[in-house]
This record gives C-alpha cells, structure tokens and sequence, in this order.
C-alpha cells in the first residue's frame, strides 16, 4: 500500500503553507496554488506530508492511500 | 393498444425483427411535437418488464442486462466515451438503494442530440432510464433537462402522463420513481457530480471526489449518472440483445450514434450515424457544404480541431479520430467554412471557456484566463513566439488541476487548434488580424452567466475554525 499528496482545489486557497513544510513535494505556481509532485510518498516523507496536510488552514491538502483507479 | 407481455426475454422476437439498418434511434422520429406512446411500441416494440425487484430470479435478469450491455460494448454519450456496464455494475454493487440520474444539460453549445431526444423520442430515454435503474437496483430516476429546453420538458411530462394511463407500462415505471428538474445552462452544469450537487439543492457546480457518485452520490447514495442517448441506446440493447448492437459500427465502438451536425452545409441537424462512417458520408447525408471548409471540430468545445487538408477520409470512429487527437465526445461534427478566422474563432473560444470556469479551483480561474489573454495576444499581433510559448507552458501547468475535467478539456481544444492550424497562428503572431478576424462569428458562444455563490467561501472559512 502506498500514500500519496493530493489537493482538494475547491477548498484550496493558496495559503502556501503546503509548499513550505513539504518543499521535495509541492511547489507553488505562479498564483501560488500547489502543483504536486503525486507520485508514492517513501517511507518518511508519509509523516511529513501528514504535518504538511495538519498544517493546511483549509483542510485542502490531502495524503490519500492509494485506491480504485476508477476515477473519471 | 396491445397488452404488455409480463416478461419478455432480451430479443425474443416479439420485438419487430430487426435489420442492420439505420435508423435506430431515429427511427419514425416524427417531423413535429413528439412520438406517442402507441408510435413508440409501434416501432419499438415492448420493453422487458419486471426486472430486478428483488425476487431473486428478478436480481438475475437485473445482472442479465448488465452483462447483456456489456456484450454489446456501450460506451456513454456525453463525452468521455466510458464503458456504461462497469459504471452499472459499480453502482449496484455499492451499499445503498441507488439512483439514476439521466444527464440532458446538453451544455455543449454545438449539440442538440438530447434536446431532439426529450423533445421528439421521450419514451425511449424514459425506458432506458427504467431498464437502468431495474438493473442497478435504483428506486428513483432524476431526469435532469437544461432549463433552456422548454418543448424537451413539455414533451417528457406528457410521455409520463401518457405512462401512467396505460397499465402495463405504468406497472413497469412502478418499479421506480421519475422526477424532472431543469439544470442551468451554462458549460460545466452537466459534468456529472455538477448535476448531483444540483439535483441536491446546491449550485451547479462540481465536487471533489472521492466519493465518487458510484459510490456516494445524491443523498450520499450510489448514483448512475448516464446521458440521454446512452440511455436510449439501453432502452433498445434491452430489446434486440447485443448481436443486434453490435451489426453496426467497430468492434471497440459498436453501434450507431448521434451527430449534431453544424457550419456551412444544406440542413444542419441532428444524424444518426454508425460508427466508422465517413465524414464525407456525414456532409452528403447533410445535403453537401455551401462554402469552402477551413476545417472540422470534432467532439464539442472540449473536443479537437482538424484542419481542412486532413479531413478528406476521416471516419467517425474513435479508433480513427485519435490519430488526430479527436474523438467523437458528444457527437458535435462543425464544420468552419474558410470565411472564418480560425485563430479568431479560437481566441473568442479560449475566452468563452475561461468565463464557463465556476470559479472554484485556483489553477481553472486563473490558467484559463491566462490562456485566453494568451491566444488573445497572438490573434492581436503582440504576441510572437513568446505568447506561444506561454501558451504551451499555461497549458501543461492547468492539466489535471482542477475539480472536474473543464481545465483539461479547454486545454485540449485550444491545442489543437493551434496544431492544426500552423500557419494562420504563425502569420497572427507576426502580422496581427487578417481580413477575415473581422468577418462573422462562426461558433456558437452562447451567453449563460454563472450564478453567484456567496455561500461558499463563508462555509470554507469557518472549515477552517475547526
Ligand atoms: C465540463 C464538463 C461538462 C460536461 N457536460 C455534460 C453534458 O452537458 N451532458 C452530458 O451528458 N455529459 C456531460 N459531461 C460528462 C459527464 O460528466 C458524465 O461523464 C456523463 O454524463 C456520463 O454519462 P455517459 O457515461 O452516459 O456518457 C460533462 C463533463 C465535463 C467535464
Ligand atoms: S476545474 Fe474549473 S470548472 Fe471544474 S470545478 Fe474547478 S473551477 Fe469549476
């Protein structure tokens, strides 16, 4: 089982606070929304994310396990 | 009228024999108003009743039509092209009484398959909606009508009251129960967790998911959410079986399929074609063009341009189309006659779309409208080789960053105006607008302003309190 970063855009409201305390993850773009870096968290960076997530004052950042693909 | 059968069995014969011809959908549509219920049986035959009412024999022939739509290889209409029994079987197999929601916000602007559907043939969208919702075990069907499809709505309630006064079909609707709300007009109101927070009570604006609407939908229920067509489609595969289906169109795209087609031809209009038909039969069919063609968009507005020296031999077939980056998405076929200004036409595109956002993901606000300024700037002159490149950059940095699929989809067609008309971008950069930038708007941009939502930011905030 892996985790991995994800945002949740709606809520998102380009704090930043994410691209701070997880900068090997999430950078900002140029109207400071995150882009993410979703590729499978290893090992330690599963509880940093987690700090990072706690941290969000939105509650926007997400560390989701690893699900169904079957999004559309 | 004659008597319902009380069960009849997928493509029993008593069902009129059926060629590989077409129409199907189409067929006996009337020229005004809408078909009756006895032109409807006439033509169609009766649909099989009494499915899945929890007898467990009913459970079986419930997952008998799935896997029978599954044979047949249906793909959804209202866009995305996804395999309808995987969807069906999800939502049956989640926990919860289910829902089905038939998508009829037709917010394609080039599109007028489902509103021919409500307005001419409700019947077989309101039995396919039936046969669904038997199948996936869903007690209620929400038929969900843009607000601007006044005959659409007026036909469908009197296909209902017509039901109701004939006994055995109103045993068959029995099994669920039918409710109609309109939907705003604007782009994104039928992506399909838009249409769920709607038909909630919400705005029309999507959700983040997870939950997907398989899974927790309206009213937290597992929801199917199908277009109108895709249902249509059901309504027969219930009766003909997936042989019937699968005599016409490809192997990975079987059956037939509406087109909506538009531009400089002698009757624009609805068709139904098979898949893998060519374009050129499609134009003929339309009584042949009325002007010099500058290119093709295929799909919709989230769809793919192709330019004029490449439409010679196009099929109608995803197969084909993705050679080109296309695909037939919603079954809009529009034609630009060569009177138009392609980087034009795609400048006021880019800006129509970035106003369709509902404004609820940062990178969909602002990356639409910096794609927009972008092309803006191209079609003006100022731009050069660098509002290109923006453009390239804006369009890789807003993919997969929004909520729903607008972002990608806007994204899409603007790239592939630009890939397929080289030259007429390049010559704008450089030397600003031609002589036709100024001539007719060609596509369709209707006006349909987003309604404000205060609420939303307030209830984010006090998220944040917690
Ligand atoms: C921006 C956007 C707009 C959409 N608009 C429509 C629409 O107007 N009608 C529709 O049927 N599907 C629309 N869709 C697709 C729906 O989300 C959904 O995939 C579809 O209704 C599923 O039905 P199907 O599987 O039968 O195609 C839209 C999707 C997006 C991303
Ligand atoms: S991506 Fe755009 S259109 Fe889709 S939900 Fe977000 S803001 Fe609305």
């Amino acid at each position: 089982m892996s985790h991995r970063v994800r945002v949740n855009p709606i809520a998102c409201e380009a704090h930043g606070m994410c691209a701070e305390l997880l900068p090997e993850r999430i950078t900002l773009d140029e109207w400071g929304y995150p882009v993410i870096d979703d590729t499978p968290l290893a090992g330690a960076e599963v509880e940093h994310a987690i700090r990072a997530a706690r941290a969000c004052p939105t509650f926007a950042l997400l560390v989701e396990r690893d699900r169904d693909p079957a999004r559309r | 009228m004659s008597a319902l059968p009380a069960t009849t069995p997928f493509g029993d014969g008593t069902s009129k024999p059926q060629t590989p011809s077409l129409p199907r959908l189409l067929a006996g549509i009337p020229a005004e108003g809408a078909m009756t219920l006895e032109e409807h049986l006439a033509e169609h035959g009766a649909p099989p009743l009494q499915l899945g009412q929890g007898r467990r024999s009913d459970r079986d022939r419930a997952e008998r039509l799935i896997d029978e739509i599954d044979a047949a290889g249906l793909l959804g209409r209202g866009g995305a092209a996804f395999p309808t029994a995987t969807k069906m079987r999800a939502v049956a197999r989640s926990r919860g009484r289910a829902i089905v929601l038939a998508n009829a916000a037709e917010g394609e602007p080039a599109s007028l398959k489902d509103r021919t559907l409500l307005e001419a043939l409700p019947h077989l969208v309101l039995d396919g909606g039936m046969l669904a919702a038997q199948a996936v075990g869903a007690d209620e069907l929400v038929i969900c009508v843009c607000e601007s499809f006044g005959a659409g709505s007026q036909s469908l309630g009197e296909a209902l009251q017509e039901r109701a006064e004939t006994a055995d079909y109103a045993e068959f609707d029995r099994l669920a129960r039918v409710r109609l709300t309109t939907v705003p007009g604007h782009y994104v109101a039928g992506q399909e967790t838009a249409l769920i927070n709607h038909a909630g009570g919400g705005p029309a604006k999507p959700l983040f998911t997870p939950p997907m609407p398989f899974e927790q939908g309206l009213r937290r229920r597992p929801t199917l959410v199908n277009n109108a067509e895709t249902l249509a489609h059901i309504a027969l595969i219930a009766r003909h079986g997936a042989a019937w289906f699968r005599q016409l169109g490809t192997p990975t795209q079987p059956g037939s399929a509406l087109v909506t087609l538009s531009g400089p031809v002698a009757h624009p209009g609805v068709y139904e074609i098979e898949h893998g038909a060519s374009l050129s039969s499609l134009i003929e069919a339309g009584g042949g063009t009325t002007a010099g063609l500058r290119g093709a968009l295929i799909g919709g507005y989230s769809g793919a341009w192709i330019g004029a020296e490449r439409l010679r031999g196009i099929a109608l077939s995803n197969e084909y189309l993705a050679a080109h980056g296309a695909a037939l998405g919603a079954g809009v076929v529009l034609l630009l006659s060569d009177e138009a200004c392609p980087v034009a036409e795609t400048a006021r595109l880019a800006r129509w779309l970035s106003g369709q956002s509902t404004r609820q993901c940062g990178p969909c606000v602002h990356g639409l409208d910096a794609l927009a300024t972008a092309i803006e700037q191209i079609a003006g002159g100022d731009g050069g080789g660098r509002a290109a490149q923006r453009v390239e950059r804006l369009a890789s940095l807003v993919l997969g960053r929004g909520a729903c699929r607008h972002p990608d989809g806007t994204v899409n067609v603007l790239l592939s105006a630009v890939e397929a008309f080289p030259a007429e971008f390049a010559d704008h950069g450089r030397r600003g607008p031609c002589d036709r930038c100024a001539g007719a708007q060609e596509l369709p941009l209707p006006r349909r302003p987003l309604p404000p939502d205060p609420a939303r930011r307030a209830r984010v905030r006090l998220g944040a309190q917690r």
